[in-house]
């Protein structure tokens, strides 16, 4: 494992920032407006290290909130007319700098729904191998933090090409991948030193992290539950009833990968666009009859936890589709909590 | 505040056990510091589960509409105008609901605290003259008036305008309070001004919805950004899709909003858009002198004709 260091004092990160942007798109979390953070193009700018976690998660860089497809005409004099053309697309290489562990193993959750054997949705996956992620691993963990617990961790390595480890004065940076070897070389990062003493005061920081959690999700019965014991749970009425169905949970979540496609035209000129879906709107199901077989909000709620801690768990036993960032948790503007809920699910016995 | 929410408790178990109702809505202790979540109670030995403190800010009129059971609702004064909102409107019947009315010095921001603290996280915050803010940074202590809700701050109903039983005394009403300074700052600003100031205010919506759900008003059962048939209103985060969602939304509060805070309470990116719903709250005021949400018997300005009404938009 080849390990790098870069002295902060010295310039050189600065440096490098600047100069690898002559090659990728490069972004990073900064403080915006009203304190909200989130990740947005650097340019001259250096990325706020300090911010925990941002507002929204990066998963927009990979999968924007709309993202314009194809485009089409309806002009009957043209020769083109009704005929669907795929829109330009940036694919300049682009580097995520400071995107936390947590984050970046939520685009291998991703991954499993937009790049499968029979399915493959070539928006996400030409965007996401374009995409160089330089991790910060975490240091103090946030009191809503549960990474750990979701079956990853303050220094997962799983989903990132770099993994950066704040000492302060110096970072050390281990090398993951080409894509993260090509990425040091573009920004003049070489200084490469002894990985073994390296190596060590890395797993002495990352210890000291993993023992300051505070909190953790309580997954370990679901396995065993059948779908239609927790379906039929009697707790979702109760659970469920603060839930004001706005769409915040899922837009803030880095693994709610869910997206509706709409067509827009403006005169005789039309776009195919994706734009993130919430299963919190009533919308997401309204068949075209008028038929709504998730009409009313407990069903909504019921979905959004039975499919993050329990179909996906089934559908591919990777562990739940949640990587404990705590996003939902803060930001739910009524207090309705993946750890409760999860807890009343893994803890749930129907009786007989 | 635990003096309120041992009478809340009280009143709920009599309610309860009396069977004058069938479920209590209030409010249960959050699993976080600043926040509290809406919750009911239908037996009269889970009433410990309610729970008050100043961070009790969500409208939980919002949560009557539609219902048909026997209801008793904890209300603040804001919370208690739009249940006179609802009975007007007829979304609840006023012979079943039980108003338990908690007189409010208002609500705490809890941007506000987190600004106050710097930004580290916070792990308590005690209310009081002074605001105890106990962060990852340290101790700190605070103003109230500083850390206290935008639309609290500037609160002229904070006794509730209807009750049944009240959980303490009434507290003092302000006065002399200028609630449209704001508004009148963008009134004075030209077009372009104005637009980039909506712009400015508008850029981080996320179209999550939450203002809009948060708000005891919108109980459309299809919001017309939710239409598809015809479709008003596209779904990107186009800016004057944006724009068109929170002007519309607003219009449609106009001569009913009670400026209680919830939209900008729950905005997950901090969107100040009480500025849009105040213009039309106080065109209603100057136009008409009204005040929402404080007479059943008084129809709305906007759903009666008066010949005496403005009409100096005739031209």
């Amino acid at each position: 494992m080849k390990v790098i260091r870069i002295d902060r004092g010295e310039g050189k990160f600065r440096e490098g920032l600047k100069l690898l942007q002559n090659s990728y798109v490069a972004f990073g979390p900064l403080k915006e407006d009203r304190e909200v953070y989130n990740f947005k193009i650097l340019g001259d700018k250096t990325p706020d290290l300090n911010i925990q976690n941002t507002y929204l998660s990066p998963k927009g860089i990979v999968f924007p909130q709309s993202e314009v497809m194809l485009k089409y005409t309806l002009d009957e004099t043209k020769e083109d007319c009704n005929l669907m053309k795929e829109a330009e697309k940036d694919k300049k290489p682009k580097a995520v700098f400071g995107i936390r562990p947590c984050d970046a193993a939520s685009f291998l959750i991703a991954k499993r729904n937009f790049d499968t054997a029979d399915y493959k949705d070539p928006y996400w996956i030409s965007s996401y191998e374009a995409t160089t992620f330089a991790g910060l691993a975490c240091n103090e963990p946030c009191s809503t933090c549960f990474c750990k617990s979701a079956g990853y961790g303050p220094f997962n390595e799983e989903g990132l090409d770099l993994l950066f480890v704040d000492f302060n004065s110096y970072f050390l940076i281990k090398v993951l991948t080409p894509k993260g070897e090509e990425l040091m070389k573009k920004a003049n990062w070489q200084n490469v030193v002894d990985s073994d003493k390296a190596l060590a005061d890395i797993l002495s920081k990352k210890t000291s992290c993993e023992d300051k959690f505070t909190t953790s999700i309580a997954t370990s019965n679901l396995k065993s539950k059948t779908i239609l014991e927790l379906y039929n749970a009697p707790f979702w009425e109760e659970e469920s009833f603060a839930c004001l169905n706005c769409g915040t949970c899922t837009f803030v979540c880095p693994t709610c990968w869910c997206f509706d496609i709409q067509d827009e035209n403006c005169g005789c000129d039309g776009v195919r666009m994706k734009n993130w879906d919430s299963c919190m709107f009533p919308l997401f199901t309204l068949h075209g009859t008028g038929h709504n077989p998730r009409g009313n909000k407990q069903q909504r709620v019921r979905q959004r936890f039975m499919h993050k801690l329990k179909y996906y768990l089934d559908k591919y036993d990777k562990g739940i589709q949640c990587v404990g960032c705590g996003r939902c948790v803060r930001l739910c503007p009524v207090n309705i909590d993946i750890r409760r809920i999860s807890e009343k699910m893994n803890g749930y016995k129907a009786c007989n | 505040m635990l003096e309120y929410t041992k009478k809340i408790r009280e009143i709920a178990e009599r309610l309860l056990k009396e069977g004058k109702v069938d479920m209590v809505i209030g409010f249960r202790k959050g699993t976080l510091p600043m926040i509290n979540e809406p919750h009911f109670v239908k037996r009269a030995e889970d009433v410990n589960e309610l729970y008050w403190d100043t961070f009790c800010a969500v409208n939980l009129a919002n949560y009557l509409t539609d219902r048909k059971e026997r209801i008793a609702i904890v209300a603040k004064g804001c919370d208690s105008r739009n249940i006179v909102n609802h009975i007007i409107e007829n979304k609840v019947k006023k012979d079943k609901i039980v108003v338990i009315g908690v007189p409010c010095k208002g609500m705490l921001g809890r941007r506000k605290i987190a600004l106050a603290a710097g930004g580290s996280e916070i792990l308590e915050v005690i209310d009081g003259a002074k605001v105890t803010i106990k962060s990852k940074a340290g101790v700190k202590e605070v103003d109230r008036k500083d850390v206290t809700q935008d639309n609290c701050i500037i609160c002229t109903h904070r006794n509730p305008v209807i009750y049944d039983e009240l959980v303490a005394e009434k507290v003092e009403e302000q006065k002399n309070v200028d609630r449209y300074e704001d508004v009148k700052k963008i009134e004075a600003m030209s077009v372009q001004e104005k637009n980039e100031y909506f712009d400015t205010l508008l850029s981080t919506c996320i179209r999550c919805y939450a203002c809009r759900n948060a708000c005891p008003l919108c109980y459309c059962p299809t919001c017309f950004v939710d239409e598809s048939k015809p479709q008003w209103v596209g779904k990107s985060i186009e800016e004057t899709d944006i724009k068109t969602f929170h002007f519309l939304r607003a219009y449609h509060c106009a001569g009913r909003c009670t400026d209680c805070g919830s939209c900008e309470r729950v905005c997950p990116m901090n969107i100040k858009m009480r500025v849009l719903t105040k213009k039309l709250e106080k065109d209603c005021f100057d136009q008409f002198g009204w005040e929402a949400g404080l007479s059943l018997t008084e129809r709305p300005p906007l759903d009666t004709y008066k010949p005496n009404d403005p009409q100096d938009f005739i031209k």
